[in-house]
């Protein structure tokens, strides 16, 4: 039997505004526990809400970057439920008129093909505060800075086939809410995450399965792994002639396992109604110029002009434009550089400056290296002051915090020497030290000959300590041994 | 519309109001009361009627997105049950 | 003193015939002689009334005081006030010190008023009879064997009594007018969006209106002009510019249209009470207006509406009571759970159990449609009635309630009874209109109410009709003989 996995995500993504949702608190993270709480984030009696202009143009940008319909009006509704950390007793989110209705976001798939999801909707709503489960005397505490953050509630389409397609999804939607500047897209301090419905069918057929609910994955690792392993503990129990029970599952990343979040389940009568504190939100043809006007380049408009205008190969536009910081990174760095080579660039870029990224588990805007810094340091191979090998010491330097580009050059002596006179001294010592050798090269058929080479430019660069220009040294190599 | 008492806890649970047992027999016969008496509702024709959730057309007004409000947690705090270390206290909440 | 309107007495404050000082000592001797056995208020704020009528009499020497500086009032206890326990008439919120004061609590400090302390209420303005109250039920002053109406019973009951000049009140089905009626003072419910709702502790949010309870239109005028106006911490409040109410009162009511529901003169209402409505409108006619009988043929589906939309929206707007942040918390919970369901069934009284009771169930799966969907559409219906009835007439009359002041008890175990109390007032709720409630006589003794409705932001018209009136009659400064004392 061949299964099929069948898998939608909701997507949460904190909007990077500076004040909540519905009030004037202020949204900044980390700040002591209910310090950033106001009256009307603790749902006092008699306060009420009013809209932050911000959400509204920014879920517009959204929709407009997902193409995707909106109507004039959304409406918020009350979300009816009782929990310590939602203290009103109801969410405000929106229900039945979203303020982003349908659309879709284009994803590539490993084999290079594209695959389109679709976005169901996606809807405005505030965030809940926060439990903290240690100890105090054996009750919970309840810290409620968070609440009323503003969400952007993303809702796809069951679309995706795989864990691996989720995650793309996934990726590609967090890169285009940094790219808005919608969102900080911080998955640590949970400003983006993602509740996934999981469900399997044999291929071939029609209907879906029974879905489960996996609650609150906040990496991309965790979702990848998350869905595989609920898609194969969903095939585990059909092929063994179980049934999938609908549930809500939660993601232990320790143990590595989804496990059922509540044993008895009580079917949620969440009694939605429009909040009659709160008027529907207009979106008409002036927020939508407005938001239109300031959106900015999207990623996949920035690869296809990394390609046209700097000559990038298409795999590097792609890998260097997925995320806005990159990109920006990219092109900060090339115009310090000079602009006369952006394919050094892009593959200082992709190379060290992404490598060391992953290694240290940093985020662009973490790195100690700048691009300003990166970018003097390609200035320094195209005007020949160091060679490309040297630049990579330069580069852990830098990267280690001894300076820029330029002082570690100065200090450690590192620069190329390009004096004929000194370098030829060089090529006469190795070829006198080296007889046989070239008495070998002279006897070597031409096409041999190239290779052979090799050896004295790597005795020469030994000599030199690695300073010494590699095309000057091939090219007075050349002159004495054919001569 | 007659409520009986099963549904009267169902609902006072989905209310989170405790009631006593002594007294689900009145709230059930009180609700039921109340329940036939809207069922009037029924007899308006109101196939074409939209719903008029406020009384004026008006649309939401927005706000500008500036921090307003500084920490009150003390003067709020007051008037809490039981906090500590700027946290409120419930009793422990299982996942 | 205490016979004087606000109007005589703000005159007084201003001519230095009288300090404020000594008007609110007045006043609060008169609630501590009275209030023992009346209970219309929850919270007497004496230091602070004290205080502030010292900055008042400095104001008005100063020659920077405004009409309601240094004039006493009472709040309705459902109106947030800093510093002061604010209870909304429940258990609740017995132990709650507001941290920050309502809108109306602010325009009326602003305007240098002095207020007495806080009026008894129905509990969260639940109810029509003031017997929800936690705090016992307030007493009719023309009766006190009788209800003095509700929500707003206290501040009635306070000025009718003249305990205090002029009061705030809230009117979400009925509020201000019935217990303005029960008790023969003048009440005013504005056009939703009119006053702001910050701070005013909700019951049934699109429904819920502050407004003034005092002894004459002219007084009403008086704090309407204090009350009203945009607020932008409330999104409901409409930016509309607030008139001059009073420079308005004088105008003549020659060709004034005033229609007559003939549903709100059919079986139900008091013979007696209909005998009163209807001379008062034959003063109108001898004031030269004209009289014309229209339909408002969905007024028996108010009732039913109401009892659908308010439950639903309080059902949700009293979740936050949970025993967690503020108010009541019961002993020793030994679970979530039971934090949530003793410290609101031991929180709330029956009648607010009842309501979100009601309120949850019409909200539930399976009933939406069915019960709230079909109640916002019976809205709509109610709305189109008075719409089509504002084309052809200026105001609407009839009477404010049914019949005048209950017994203590009568109507207390009854629920749909007691709801059908506010049988002519819930609709004027439901279309979010102005109505007013004025004295128009008596019967056997007990005040009766006439009803003015009027249409969207024409508050001042109602004023008007109602203070021109009040120009050619005086049941409004009738005062129950056990509280006339020495003024």
């Amino acid at each position: 039997m061949e299964w099929e996995a069948v898998i939608g995500l909701e997507i949460h993504s904190q909007l990077a505004t500076n004040s909540k949702i519905f009030s004037g608190a202020s949204t900044t993270y980390g700040a002591e526990p209910n310090t950033q709480a106001c009256a009307i984030d603790l749902g006092m009696p008699g306060v009420l809400p009013v809209v932050n202009k911000e959400v509204v143009r920014m879920a517009a940008m959204f929709g407009l970057a997902i193409e995707a319909e909106m109507g004039e009006y959304s409406v918020f509704a009350r979300k009816n439920y009782f929990y310590p950390d939602l203290p009103k007793g109801y969410q405000i989110s929106q229900f039945e008129l979203p303020i982003v209705g349908k659309g879709h976001l284009d994803i590539e798939l490993e084999d290079g093909t594209t695959k389109r999801i679709g976005v169901t909707r996606a809807h405005l709503e505030e965030d809940a505060g926060k439990s903290l489960h240690e100890d105090f005397h054996g009750m919970t505490g309840i810290d409620l800075n968070r609440a009323g953050t503003p969400l952007l509630e993303i809702v796809s389409e069951p679309d995706m086939r795989s864990a691996k397609e989720a995650v793309a999804y996934m990726k590609k939607m967090h890169s285009l809410v940094t790219y808005l500047g919608i969102s900080d897209g911080n998955m640590q301090e949970g400003s983006f995450r993602c509740d996934a419905n999981v469900s399997v069918r044999l291929k071939g057929e029609e209907e879906f399965g029974t879905r489960t609910e996996i609650k609150n994955i906040n990496s991309f690792r965790f979702v990848e792994r998350a869905i595989e392993h609920e898609i194969e503990r969903q095939i585990e129990i059909l092929e063994s002639g179980g049934e999938i029970i609908q549930e809500t599952r939660l993601y232990d990343a320790d143990k590595d396992e989804t496990r059922s979040m509540r044993s008895k389940e009580e079917a949620n009568d969440y009694r939605y109604f429009p909040d009659p504190d709160l008027l529907p939100v207009v979106m008409d043809q002036a927020v939508l110029d407005a938001a239109r006007d300031s959106m900015p380049e999207l990623s996949d408009a920035r690869k296809a002009r990394f390609i046209d205008q700097y000559g990038l190969r298409g795999e590097d536009a792609g890998q260097i434009t997925a995320s806005r910081e990159m990109a920006d990174f990219f092109e900060a760095a090339l115009e310090v550089s000079g602009g006369s080579d952006a394919k050094i660039v892009a593959n200082w870029v992709i190379g060290e400056f992404s490598g060391a990224l992953n290694r240290e588990g940093l985020s662009v805007q973490e790195a100690p290296v700048s691009a300003a810094m990166l970018g003097q340091l390609v200035k320094r191979i195209l005007d020949n002051t160091i060679s490309g090998k040297i630049a990579k010491e330069v580069f852990e330097a830098m990267w280690q915090g001894e300076g820029d580009a330029d002082v570690i050059i100065e200090q450690k002596g590192m620069k190329q020497v390009t004096d004929t006179g000194a370098i030829e001294v060089m090529v006469d010592e190795v070829l006198a030290n080296n007889p046989k050798q070239v008495e070998n090269y002279r006897n070597a058929e031409e096409q041999k000959r190239g290779k052979m080479i090799g050896f004295f430019v790597g005795q020469i660069m030994k000599a030199s300590k690695g300073k010494a220009n590699p095309a000057l040294v091939n090219e007075l190599l050349k002159k004495k041994l054919d001569s | 519309m007659s409520l009986g008492p099963d549904e009267v806890k169902k609902i006072a649970h989905l209310a989170r109001l405790g009631i006593r047992e002594e007294d689900i027999p009145e709230y059930a016969r009180n609700l039921s009361d109340i329940l036939s008496f809207v069922e009037h509702l029924g007899e308006a024709d109101t196939e074409a009627v939209a719903p008029m959730a406020h009384p004026l057309h008006a649309t939401q007004r927005l706000r500008d997105d500036v921090v307003t409000e500084n920490n009150q947690r003390e003067k709020f705090q007051q008037l809490a049950p039981q906090t500590q270390d700027g946290l409120y206290l419930v009793p422990k909440v299982i996942e | 003193m205490h016979t004087k309107t606000l109007t005589e007495l703000s005159a007084m404050l201003q001519a230095g015939e009288v300090s404020s000082v000594a008007l609110t000592e007045h006043f609060l001797d008169r609630i501590e002689q009275y209030d023992q056995d009346l209970n219309s208020f929850i919270t007497v704020t004496r230091e602070e009334a004290l205080e502030a009528a010292r900055a008042a009499d400095e104001r008005i020497q100063a020659g920077n005081a405004g009409p309601l500086t240094g004039v006493p009032i009472a709040h309705k206890d459902i109106f947030c006030t800093d510093g002061v326990r604010t209870s909304c008439g429940s258990r609740m919120l017995d132990n709650f010190i507001a941290p920050y004061d309502a809108t109306v609590v602010e325009q009326f400090k602003q305007a240098g008023a002095v207020v007495l302390g806080k009026t008894n209420m129905d509990e969260f303005a639940m109810g029509s009879s003031n017997e929800t109250s936690f705090y016992g039920p307030v007493k009719n002053p023309w009766d006190r064997d009788r209800v003095p109406g509700g929500s707003s019973g206290g501040s009635a009951a306070s000025v009718a009594a003249r305990l205090a000049p002029a009061a705030t009140g809230t009117d979400t089905g009925g509020s201000i007018r019935q217990p303005a009626a029960l008790c023969g003072i003048t009440g005013l419910k504005p056009t939703y969006g009119r006053v702001s709702r910050w701070g005013m502790i909700a019951f049934a949010s699109s429904l819920d209106q502050g407004g003034p309870m005092a002894q004459s239109a002219e007084d009403c005028a008086l704090m309407l002009e204090v009350m009203s106006g945009f607020d932008e911490k409330d999104s409901t409040s409409v930016n509309e510019a607030v008139p001059d109410y009073r420079t308005q009162l004088s105008q003549g009511l020659q060709g004034l249209k005033i229609g007559l529901p003939k549903e709100y003169f059919s079986e139900g209402l008091g013979p007696e009470v209909e005998a009163v409505v209807r001379a008062a409108i034959e003063e109108y006619k001898k004031l030269g207006a004209e009289i014309i009988e229209i339909s408002l043929p969905n007024t028996h589906l108010a009732v039913p509406a109401y009892y659908v939309v308010a439950p639903a929206e309080c059902s949700s707007n009293l979740s936050r009571f949970d025993g967690v942040r503020y108010g009541y918390r019961c002993d020793d919970p030994k679970d979530l759970q039971d934090l949530y369901e003793r410290s609101r069934g031991e929180g709330f009284g029956e009648e607010v159990k009842r309501r979100i009771m009601i309120g949850a169930y019409a909200l539930s799966a399976g009933y939406y449609d069915a019960y709230y969907l079909k109640a916002q559409k019976v809205r709509h219906l109610i709305s189109d009635d008075f719409r089509k009835a504002f084309e052809e007439v200026d105001v609407i009359m009839g009477p404010t309630a049914p019949s005048t002041a209950f017994k203590l008890g009568e109507k207390a175990d009854d629920p749909v009874t007691m709801y059908l109390s506010d049988i002519y007032t819930i609709a004027v709720n439901l279309a979010g209109l102005p109505g007013m409630s004025v004295p128009a006589g008596f019967s056997e003794g007990m005040p009766v109410g006439l009803q003015i409705i009027g249409n969207y932001f024409e508050e001042a018209r109602l004023l008007n009709v109602a203070h021109q009136y009040q120009q050619v009659t005086d049941w409004h400064r009738q005062i129950p003989e056990a509280f006339k004392g020495q003024s």
